[in-house]
């Protein structure tokens, strides 16, 4: 079977592609794009970059935007509106090439009333200005997921506006830092070549003036987050590496403005600029993210903007913020629950996979209670709410906030160390000090006292964190494990237990093995069973058509589905039925059996039944094994054991398996294991496990689509990178070899400064050498490590 | 001598005005976004026939026009 390549989104279109314009498309969906892209005569789309149109996933088209008119909605939406233009930015998870920001940034040709588009790539956003008269926001929202750039619009996004960029006050530090040192070694050039005490008096006041007013801003300005997070770790009563930095600052600046002032020189400003500046660069190296993943994500983000509700008979949309007690909503095919609400009409099939781990859909009767989260699959329900969005049961979960971000940021290696460090440049500073003033004059003694602190000022060390880590951040992000930030990698180096869930995260969500037990079936069987379970969207029915996809469909006569129970159709005047034991067989269903079953009758017989399963993860098998080596292993799972054996023989005798789990459960387990003191690395895929994450020293979440919804966690982990987990672990260990390599260096040019200081000969070229000297050293032997370490793995 | 001392102001005065363009340029977030304008500068900008011939010319003042509109917004 040749592989025919869907012209819009290059996936494999099958052995029936649909055709139009004599071109191959794998789906309605794909060529609808390209029709619509090819009656603008927007066809150089598909050769900037051929095949990279965005798929829409099967049962994932319809997706609303009614709500885009509610006039709450649209202010807080809105950037600007002045009653005839407006302007709005909106995220669209699927821009991903060349071709999608020469698309989008056209799309005045899509539609006239769009004045201008404009594409921020790392961000994945589109600014859009448009004539209100011509187009609403909610066109515009239907134009883009037409074109399959369908915008995601989460509640936590209306609720706080977009918050300007710290990079960028980051950037303007650098800038004044750079621009300072660069003149300010220039006037402290003629200082150190041979001949440069015969320099008239005049140039050294000039030049002593000009480098305390070009240092100024370096000291107030770019270097102010050093004083405010030393000044943090002190009222934690940490001694932060920041400590000892801010101390080195201030005595640099103190005794080179006494230099100054007294005539004497122009002091270490160069080097107090040039240390500053590559600190700065170190800083801005770390913080380098991922700006279109968001790791902070709360239910929010997950929920729904706008509901339905029904008052007086009559359908009307609302905020979902506007939901109160009382209100009667409907909630359609593949639409969230969004409160804790009683069933009043409609037969329901939740599927709770994302919220309880739940892997099979649950039916619900009218009368029973449903939770928040769920999503319904199959006819439209209609729903009493009983308790507020914020005051549900899971919404309330999720709602609890760790503060274990602090604790990381202070709680590390680099802060340990310098607390000796501080320690002992303190006393190797008294000592000096007080062995000067019994020697030498105080003045003498205080100069070296400075001195001290000047050369002892940990730069070389502070940077050794930032570009070892903010290099492995780096691989990693470019191996597909994003990482929030980096004080991650020592937490993962940290880990002892790992701690997994079962639905999504080590099995895959879509994908199911499937068996069918009783006769064997024909291919006329085969084709008959396709043709009727095609027109039901309960997910069995959909995963059953999608497993026999390659077979053809046939017509039917009659079709009836009852809910919760299975399918009865005329097939080639033949009744095939489709569904439970009990409407099959009519036997009621057996118990003991907790995998999901799908029988078949065809002419009054019954054929046999599939048993429907879940498929592990590829690379599970090599993972677990590798991984029971290092760290000890649990699993956690929401579902229930039908598949504690087969866990039990990949998870080996030694790992913690646990099912039936609360959401609340898997938090009290994971605090529990850290009560013991483990340090727990959790790896989970859904809202289930966000109490979890949360509560975890270092929560991974694993996703298909990195960009889309996934709960706030400290890394994600694309899923096709899942076989790889024990890799990265063991990376962070390399990683840490050479930071304390690196401290090593450093440390090694500390001695040869101290030497300088405690016998007072530091001379201001002594420091305007060895401080550049030691920095970009360690910076260097940072960075290539990494390289050279991460070029070797897999 | 005096030369020289001019002369390391009218460095300042040049550096300075270099600094002030960097500090706008970053402001102006020309560094929020360092991979669209790498691709953006390749396309051309004639090669979509438009729908309505007429409202051409129009619409290409707009797209200058409009083009501050980031900044002004915020």
């Amino acid at each position: 079977m040749s592989e025919t390549k869907c012209v819009h989104c290059g996936a494999d279109c099958g052995n029936s592609p649909v055709i139009w314009d004599e071109k191959p498309f794998c789906c309605h969906g794909c060529k609808a794009v390209y029709q619509i892209l090819d009656q603008k005569k927007m066809g150089q789309y598909y050769e900037i970059q051929p095949m990279s149109g965005i798929r829409i996933e099967k049962g994932k088209e319809t997706k609303q935007f009614a709500f885009l008119d509610l006039d709450e909605i649209k202010e807080k939406l809105l950037l600007f509106n002045d009653g005839n233009t407006s302007s709005v930015k909106l995220f669209l998870p699927g821009i991903h090439c060349a071709s999608c920001i020469w698309l989008l940034e056209h799309l005045n040709t899509l539609h006239q009333g769009i004045i201008y588009s404009n594409v921020n790539f790392p961000k994945k956003e589109i600014y859009i200005t448009f004539r209100n008269n011509e187009i609403s926001l909610r066109q515009i929202a239907e134009l883009l997921a037409a074109i399959h750039y369908v915008p995601e619009i989460t509640l936590d996004q209306l609720e706080e506006k977009q918050k300007p960029s710290a990079n960028r006050s980051l950037l303007v530090k650098i800038g004044i830092a750079s621009f300072s040192f660069l003149n300010i070694m220039m006037y402290s050039f003629p200082e150190y070549v041979p001949g440069g005490h015969l320099l008239e008096q005049e140039f050294k006041h000039v030049f002593g003036w000009l480098s305390f007013v070009l240092i100024l801003p370096v000291v107030f300005y770019s270097a102010n987050d050093y004083y405010l997070s030393a000044w943090k770790g002190l009222k934690y009563k940490v001694i932060s590496i920041d400590l000892p930095i801010t101390l080195g600052i201030i005595a640099l600046f103190l005794q080179s403005s006494y230099e100054v002032f007294t005539g004497n020189g122009i002091g270490y400003m160069d080097s107090l600029a040039g240390l500053l500046f590559f600190l700065l660069i170190g800083k801005w190296y770390q913080s380098k993210t991922y700006e279109a993943l968001s790791f902070e994500r709360d239910y929010k983000s997950y929920f729904p903007v706008a509901v339905t509700r029904i008052l007086n008979g009559a359908e009307e949309i609302i905020p979902i913020k506007s939901l109160k007690k009382g209100d009667q909503i409907i909630v359609r095919n593949q639409e969230l629950i969004p409160a804790d609400a009683n069933i009043v009409k409609g037969i329901a099939n939740i599927d709770y996979s994302f919220v309880t781990g739940e892997a099979m859909p649950v039916p619900k009767n009218p009368g029973e209670f449903v939770f928040a989260g769920g999503r319904q699959i199959g006819t439209a329900i209609e729903l009493l709410v009983e308790k507020e969005v914020e005051q549900s049961y899971l919404t309330q979960l999720w709602n609890q906030k760790s503060d274990k971000d602090e604790e990381s940021r202070l709680n590390n290696t680099i802060n340990n160390v310098s607390q000796y460090f501080t320690a002992v440049v303190m006393l190797v500073a008294s000592i000096s000090f007080f062995y000067w003033l019994m020697n030498d004059t105080p003045g003498k003694a205080v100069y070296v006292f400075a001195s001290v602190l000047i050369i002892a000022c940990p730069c070389a060390l502070a940077l050794t964190i930032p570009f070892t880590f903010g290099s492995t951040m780096r691989l990693f992000g470019r191996k597909g494990f994003y990482i929030k930030k980096t004080e991650v990698i020592e937490q993962l180096y940290r880990t002892t237990a790992v701690v997994f869930d079962k639905t999504g995260t080590i099995t895959l969500n879509r994908e199911v093995t499937i068996n069918f037990k009783g006769d064997v079936l024909s291919d006329e069987d085969i084709q008959q069973i396709r043709s009727v379970v095609r027109h039901s969207s309960h997910p069995l029915s959909t995963t059953l058509n999608d497993y026999y996809r390659d077979h053809e469909h046939i017509t039917i006569s009659t079709y009836d589905e009852l809910p919760g129970q299975g399918i009865t159709a005329v097939v080639d005047n033949l009744r095939i039925n489709v569904g439970s034991k009990a409407f099959v067989l009519g036997e009621p269903e057996n118990e003991a059996t907790t995998e999901s079953r799908v029988y078949v009758g065809i002419d009054g017989k019954c054929k046999g039944y599939f048993s429907i399963g879940n498929r592990y993860r590829k690379g599970l098998y090599d993972v677990i094994p590798q991984l029971s080596q290092h760290y000890k292993l649990h699993l956690l799972s929401g579902d229930n054991d039908s598949e504690r054996n087969n866990l039990r023989e990949i998870f080996g005798p030694e790992a913690e398996l646990h099912f039936y789990q609360t959401p609340t459960d898997k938090k009290a387990y994971i605090k529990k294991l850290k009560d013991e003191g483990f340090k727990v690395l959790m790896i989970g895929d859904g809202l289930n496990d966000a109490g979890a994450l949360a509560e975890s020293h270092t929560g991974i979440s694993i996703a298909d689509d990195v960009f889309s919804f996934s709960p706030a966690c400290d890394a994600i982990l694309e899923s096709k990178r899942f076989g790889q987990l024990y890799h990265f672990l063991a990376f962070t260990k390399k990683s840490f070899g050479v930071i304390r390599s690196s401290f090593v260096l450093s440390f090694f040019y500390n001695l040869i400064g101290l030497s300088f200081a405690v016998t007072g000969m530091l001379s201001p070229i002594i420091a305007a050498i060895l401080m550049p000297v030691s920095s970009v050293s360690v910076v260097a032997f940072a960075t290539f490590s990494i390289r050279i370490l991460g070029g070797k793995m897999k | 001598m005096s030369a020289i001392i001019f002369l390391i102001f009218l460095g300042i005065l040049v550096a300075g005005g270099f600094l002030a363009a960097f500090i706008w340029a970053v402001r102006s977030g020309q560094f929020d976004d360092d991979y669209s304008p790498s691709v953006r500068m390749l396309f051309d900008k004639d090669d979509i026939p438009s729908i309505k011939p007429e409202s051409e010319t129009d619409e290409k003042n707009e797209v200058t026009e409009s083009e501050e509109q980031p900044d002004r917004n915020q």
